[in-house]
């Protein structure tokens, strides 16, 4: 029935069936919304298992991990744009939309979080310059204008839109100022995910997470960044994958699967190098000079053991990496998506201890460690933006040319009945690129 | 991390851990010189609705109970009252995204506007003291309080973050009547101005003064041997001291290891002494 607004020579699941996956999605979207709207309206965080303990919980691990994974965006297109990766182009369009929701996702979760979400913009207009949060809310917003603006062409490349000259042309001249926007937002990007990292390395008076730096930077700064760089287009290719599954076809050829996470791969081992070295640096001078010791930063019993470092650093750092450099390794499916979804874990790993176990740990003599688990309150908002996001993805996947290979990949041996269609797709594709 | 700012007067606490009981009535008097909604009354509320309690509670100033950590004959223990440190470093001040908390004004006070907090939780996390709260509730003040609340200290909202700002109304209160009686405002003699729980304590253990004023006897129990200041390594510099003729407890007051040297005797006036 909706044949019409559907890429050129795609095919798609029936209307009725599609709508009855954008029902279930619904559901666990509607879920979240009850529960966002109970808290910003009748109960306040009082719902939550946050406390004056943990004040960060569970939202800003998930806009953390989020926000870093989301990072393929950025990166996919400083690396297509400016350094003009051509393969990458059959992935970035993914990417965008990816970190389109990542990071609108990430703001409806701070919207709920802060305690006065209708003040939220003192954050700009009373701006302390001091502050590293300051400057994250100043880089999200525009970031996220910046993947507004990646993202539109896209939109107007739907065929019923396409057909509006002047959208056609639009579309046309945003392809012509991409790399621009790609720069634009790469260096946003950079900027605000070095911030997150340097928000948790300036509490000097939190020794778990303290790091000293360079500049006004602690090295958490710059390690946020590369972890990020590291695992986003992980995440990109593991999404690509879902979809795959999802819809019974292939989206994008494998090779670029294995470009982007070898591209991962590399940024993984410059990350671990430095995050060894922190690591020690940290435990042989942040520490003592805090008057504490190694071991009072761990709890096994309250589920902060010494463990949790070791997997993240070496089960999903070092095995990942070697599982992603090696290209014998690479090539193989099975152990790439392993390599990707252990290097995603690590990172959510990284911002989970960087938010929690950071308040967990007694930092006055006399105080005692605490545990924190989050409740429904907490977890239905945070798995309804995952549903927003899968929402959005269905709804662009279907209606939006997203994957240009898509037809070559999955229709070309039926191509000869159809010629005209498939045939014109890539030229397009290849076209608005010529002219990007 | 902002950077540190000198005054002419220095408002300290000096806390002497030695003679406080742990009986609380500094936190009661706290609470009620400062409009803090009555407890029992908000966490019934939030549990009412099947929420989880745990540290939502409201308070400026905790005792915390101290042990040393010896069984039998040997054991003892001992109080320490804990408001926020005003420190000279905050750790809180730098991280705050809307300037809503500052260190800005003559006394080294550290300020929080509440109208400007937009409850990002940021300096909570930041403050290893754990020194401030978060309004988790819109609080309700049971029939007939209202008559009794201070008109100067503000009511604070839901989702705002508040801490102890050492009565600071009541030094607006001392400056007032100095210049009423036309005294200088800025050298107010002993006592003209003390918070609510120095007033309280019925034991003494808590004094109050300007720690750069050698007529206030602050000056010379920040001198004493004595004297510690809560994780000083930290580099936070509070401006609340503690006493304690006890080792253990002043051990304790820093993280200090077994197989460290004790606290540094005079670890007490630190820049400002
Ligand atoms: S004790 Fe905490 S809240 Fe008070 S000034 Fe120091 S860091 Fe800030
Ligand atoms: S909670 Fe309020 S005072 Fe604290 S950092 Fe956020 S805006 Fe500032």
């Amino acid at each position: 029935m909706d044949r019409a607004l559907w890429p050129e020579g795609v095919e798609r699941c029936s209307l009725g069936k599609f709508l009855l996956w954008l029902g279930f999605v619904g559901v666990i979207l509607a879920a979240g919304l009850y529960e966002f709207f109970m808290i910003l309206v009748p109960d306040g965080l009082a719902r939550t298992a946050l406390d004056n303990y943990f004040g960060f919980g569970l939202w800003i691990t998930f806009d953390l991990a989020v926000i870093a994974l989301g990072a393929g965006a950025f990166f996919t297109g400083l690396l297509k744009y400016i350094l003009d990766i051509k393969e990458l182009e059959k992935i970035v369009n993914l990417t965008v939309i990816v970190g389109f929701i990542c990071y609108s996702g990430a703001m409806l979760v701070l919207a709920l979080d802060v305690g006065q979400p209708l003040r939220s913009w003192f954050g700009y207009w009373h701006a302390n310059v001091h502050s590293m949060l300051t400057e994250v809310m100043f880089c999200i917003t525009c970031y996220l204008c910046v993947l507004a603006i990646e993202f539109l062409p896209n939109i107007l490349e739907n065929r019923k839109l396409n057909e509006i000259p002047y959208l056609h042309n639009l579309a046309h001249n945003m392809h012509v100022v991409m790399p621009l926007i790609a720069g634009l937002g790469a260096f946003l990007s950079t900027f605000h995910q070095g911030s997150l990292g340097g928000m948790y390395g300036v509490l000097f008076a939190r020794p778990y997470i303290l790091r000293d730096g360079f500049f006004i930077w602690p090295w958490t700064f710059f390690l946020f960044v590369l972890s990020a760089v590291a695992s986003g287009p992980c995440f990109s290719v593991l999404v690509v994958k879902i979809m795959e599954l999802l819809t019974g076809k292939q989206l994008v050829d494998y090779k670029v699967k294995a470009l982007m996470c070898k591209i991962a791969g590399t940024m993984l081992c410059l990350y671990l190098f430095f995050k060894f070295a922190d690591t020690w640096a940290w435990a042989t001078d942040v520490l003592p000079r805090s008057g504490l010791t190694w071991d009072q930063m761990f709890n096994s019993d309250l589920g902060y053991g010494e463990w949790l470092l070791w997997v993240e650093i070496g089960l999903c750092g070092v095995l990942p990496a070697i599982l992603l450099m090696v290209p014998r390794f690479r090539n193989t499916p099975a152990l790439l998506y392993t390599a990707a979804i252990l290097n995603c874990t690590g990172v959510t790993i990284n911002r989970y201890v960087f938010t929690v176990q950071a308040l967990a740990i007694p930092v006055m003599p006399f105080d005692q460690w605490y545990n924190y688990v989050p409740n429904w309150a907490e977890w239905a908002p945070s798995i309804g933006v995952l549903a927003y996001g899968a929402l959005l993805l269905s709804l662009s996947y279907r209606y939006l040319p997203v994957f240009p290979q898509e037809i070559e990949l999955n229709y070309r041996k039926q191509a000869p009945a159809a010629p005209a269609a498939p045939v014109e797709e890539p030229k397009e594709a290849e076209e608005a690129t010529a002219t990007a | 991390m902002s950077a540190f700012k000198e005054f002419p007067i220095r408002w300290g606490m000096v806390i002497d851990i030695d003679k406080c009981t742990g009986c609380g009535a500094c936190t009661v008097a706290c609470n009620k010189e400062n409009n803090i909604a009555p407890q029992p009354q908000q966490l019934e509320r939030i549990a009412g609705k099947g929420f989880p309690t745990r540290f939502k509670k409201l308070e400026w100033l905790t005792v915390y109970e101290l042990s040393n950590g010896v069984q039998g004959s040997g054991h003892d223990t001992a109080y320490l009252p804990r408001p926020c440190m005003q420190c000279g470093m905050p750790s809180c001040v730098s991280v705050c995204p809307a300037t809503a908390t500052d260190k800005n004004e003559n006394g080294g006070i550290v300020s929080q506007i509440y109208p400007r907090c937009f409850g990002c939780r940021y300096c909570m996390a930041s403050c290893p003291y754990h020194a401030r709260v978060f309004n988790w509730d819109q609080p309700v003040y049971p029939d007939g309080m209202e008559k009794q609340l201070t008109p100067n200290v503000s009511v604070r909202s839901r989702g705002v973050v508040e801490k102890c700002n050492f009565c600071h109304h009541r030094w607006m209160y001392a400056k007032d009547a100095a210049r009423v009686a036309g005294e200088d405002p800025n050298a107010l003699p002993e006592d003209a101005y003390i918070p609510a729980c120095a007033e309280a304590c019925p034991t003494g253990a808590i004094y109050f003064g300007d720690v750069k004023n050698p007529e206030h006897k602050v000056y010379e129990l920040i001198h004493s041997p004595y004297t510690f200041r809560l994780l000083e390594r930290l580099g936070t510099d509070p401006q609340v001291y503690y006493m304690s003729k006890r080792e253990w407890v002043r051990r304790q007051g820093d993280n200090y290891l077994e197989n460290e040297a004790g606290p540094v005797a005079h670890g007490n006036g630190g820049l400002h002494g």
